[in-house]
């Protein structure tokens, strides 16, 4: 496997795969911390998740137009304006969601993953109808093209440094809403007892939708972020899922150490793997890692101790 | 107590669903409709045989798996492989580079047959293997997962993953399985051409034969004792256990059984409709599949059934006029049946059209026989229940 390649380039090749791992997993993150909130908090499987995130995308490539079209000044920081729309368009829907669908079925997990699978192909198909069955891409601001050589061999392009210090940025944030907020602090009594919770004039149902809603708003930020590394399609949410979900149920749902931690392997093995093996074979032989370990270890790598 | 008329394999009132149902499917269907429909609903009847493995896991049992494409996927490969490998003989396949091995293996530069091929020279082999092998793994999984007591959206979440790595399995290794147009050119069962019109109506009726011992099976296991524990699992897994039942092993017969429901249900898709292919076995017809048997009703077989010709019914008369609106509808079908009736059809019939037949009636039935019962809590947590039940109404 290693013949062939002097000691040099093994080291290049390994830094490389290594930083190329470290955007994807930059990537998993952003991905994986909304979903660690709504279903390591609340116990919602959120099938709709990876629309939530598309919405975020598809609200950054109409920001990027209407700036390029009226404000070309401003195109270099857009972007910051998108994310925050994203945010706030993803929460939104993510609160009326609640309002509407989630919270008359907190007690049926498996009736709120096939409800929110069909409102994931209800999405999916309002954004084909809105903006076409073909992907679109947004354009980089100029500031954000090209990378940074390191040393003669190996060099990191500084969209993904950008990503992953936004994934860097909000897993801080989310870190000091959860353990630091008032909101987290609520979160958290709820999800050791929901009753109790309620006893001591915690309002249950309006911190659900709240969480719900953030959840949903980093997920709309991390899509904003994706359009930054690829283009976005109807259907791109779906392709994230699975991955998603595998990283949240193998960090341990409810622990966001646990959430990062999965992140780091999964996209490490998978980056370092692509590059031996064919990218197909890469992502399957990881995920079977991954069932394997999940079901010597069910409860993932960080598991919360909670009475059930 | 009426344990006594439930420990009886049919009641009068099942049997005469099963005679309408055998009715509808060996008498009306095929007079009604054309050879090209036929087919069709051939087609949707073997994802007939999933619907009903749902029942029993899922409704019954409350273990719903999101990957029930993989074992309708392994059934139909099993299948496809061995009619495969009747239509790649030698002089069928000439002008390939090397002649008597399938077409997409020459074309992926493959120039023997893999090991793991040569049993599906035997119809015997195949035959076994399109039960055998769902099942082996299907047991593979049930142990590794409920031995460990994963239930609820973990194992939902697992299966899906499975089926999302065996599709991405067969499309990688295209040259071992066809990659993603699947086993194509299917062309005869021991010399018998499937292809022909007479063909697919003998296999339309074989079809239906497989299906009502399946639908036997099932009401078998529904009404022993095994399938009393399986609802006393979904609704209180706990006391089951505490009583001294050994609730995986339960798991793992009824999660393989579904399995080999779906492998002969896919076996006979191949069959039928002439290929086999991973759009079949990945994340997304896995989970439609689903819908099938939550339309028909999640507690009922027979509603299984009619779930999933009604659904494939609509699914090609929308997608052929309104392409569009196909996507919108399933995805609100989706919700309405979780939000609206849990029970599907079976429970609009046995809750809505049954009372008022009977009303009609009234003086002949002497009383109302209890509603169907409530939809399962599907709660990972025992102490729920109850509640769960209330909020379900």
């Amino acid at each position: 496997m290693f013949a062939g390649y002097s000691a040099g380039e093994l080291t290049a090749i390994f830094a490389m795969q290594g930083f190329a791992g470290l955007i994807l997993f930059s990537v998993f993150v952003l991905m994986a911390l909304g979903l660690a909130i709504i279903f390591g908090q609340m116990g919602v499987i959120n099938m709709a998740h990876g629309e939530f995130m598309i919405l975020g995308a598809y609200v950054t490539y109409l920001v990027s137009n209407t700036f390029a079209t009226h404000l070309p000044d401003l195109f270099s920081i857009y972007f910051f304006v998108a994310m925050a729309l994203a945010f706030l368009a993803s929460g939104a829907l993510g609160m009326l969601v609640e309002w509407g669908l989630i919270r008359h079925l907190y007690r049926r997990p498996l009736d709120t993953l096939l409800a929110t699978w069909g409102l994931s192909l209800i999405l999916q198909q309002i954004y084909r109808s809105v903006f076409g069955a073909r992907e679109v891409g947004v354009t980089v601001p100029n500031w954000m093209m090209g990378s940074l050589p390191l040393t003669d061999m190996i060099e990191v392009p500084i969209n993904g440094l950008f990503v992953m210090a936004l994934a860097v940025g909000i897993s801080v944030a989310i870190y000091a809403l959860m353990f630091r907020s008032r909101w987290g602090r609520q979160v958290r009594a709820i999800n050791q007892n929901r009753v109790m919770a309620g006893a001591v004039g915690i309002n249950t149902e309006r911190t659900d939708r709240l969480t719900f809603g953030i959840g949903c708003g980093i997920a709309g930020v991390a899509g904003s972020a994706f359009t930054m590394i690829g283009s976005t399609g109807p259907t791109s949410g779906q392709l994230y899922i699975v991955d998603t979900f595998l990283v949240v149920v193998f960090g341990g749902a409810g622990s966001i150490l646990g959430t990062i931690a999965s992140a780091f392997t999964i996209s490490q093995a998978q980056s370092v793997l692509e590059f031996f093996l064919s990218g197909s074979m890469a992502k399957v032989i990881t995920l079977l890692v991954v069932v394997g370990i999940l079901m010597l270890r069910p409860q993932g790598l960080f598991a919360l101790k909670l009475r059930k | 107590m009426q344990i006594d008329r439930k420990t009886r394999f049919l009641t009068r009132e099942e049997a005469i669903y099963f005679g309408l149902l055998a009715a509808v499917i060996f008498l009306i269907l095929p007079l009604a409709l054309d050879s090209f429909r036929l087919n069709l609903f051939g087609k949707y009847l073997t994802y007939a045989f999933v619907a009903i493995g749902l029942v029993l896991c899922w409704g019954a049992g409350g273990i719903l798996s999101l990957g029930q494409g993989v074992f309708f996927g392994l059934g139909g490969y099993a299948m496809a492989m061995f009619l495969k490998l009747e239509a790649s003989t030698p002089e069928a396949t000439a002008i390939q580079s090397t002649p008597g091995i399938p077409d997409f293996m020459d074309w992926n530069q493959i120039t023997a047959l893999p090991w793991w091929w040569e049993p599906f020279n035997s119809l015997a082999f195949s035959l076994i293997a399109v039960v055998i092998v769902p099942v082996a793994f299907a047991f593979i999984i049930g142990v590794a997962m409920f031995r460990r007591r994963v239930g609820g959206v973990y194992f939902a979440i697992i299966t899906q993953a499975i089926a999302a790595i065996l599709t991405i399995l067969i499309i990688g290794q295209q040259g071992f399985t066809g990659g993603v147009n699947g086993i194509t050119d299917l062309r005869t069962l021991k010399g018998w051409d499937i292809r022909t019109d007479e063909a697919k109506e003998i296999l339309y009726f074989v079809n239906a034969v497989l299906l009502f011992a399946c639908l036997f099976a099932a009401q078998y296991v529904r009404r022993s004792k095994l399938g009393r524990l399986l609802i006393a699992m979904r609704d209180q897994e706990d006391r089951v256990r505490f009583s001294g039942y050994d609730v995986a092993s339960f798991k793992i017969f009824v999660f393989c059984l579904g399995a080999a429901f779906a492998g002969i249900g896919g076996a006979m898709f191949t069959l039928q409709v002439g290929f086999m292919s991973p759009t079949l076995v990945g994340i997304v017809p896995s989970i439609e599949m689903v819908i099938f048997a939550a339309v028909g009703g999640r507690l009922s077989i027979l509603g299984a059934v009619y779930g999933t010709l009604l659904v494939n019914w609509a699914k090609t008369t929308l997608s052929e006029s309104f392409p569009e609106l196909w996507l919108l509808g399933l995805g609100a079908l989706f919700i309405a049946v979780v939000m609206f009736f849990p029970n599907g059809l079976a429970g609009l019939w046995s809750e809505q059209v049954m009372p008022r037949l009977r009303k009609l009636f009234a003086g002949r039935g002497a009383g109302a026989r209890p509603p169907a019962a409530p939809v399962p809590a599907n709660s990972a947590s025992a102490p729920d229940s109850p509640a769960a039940k209330a909020a379900a109404e």
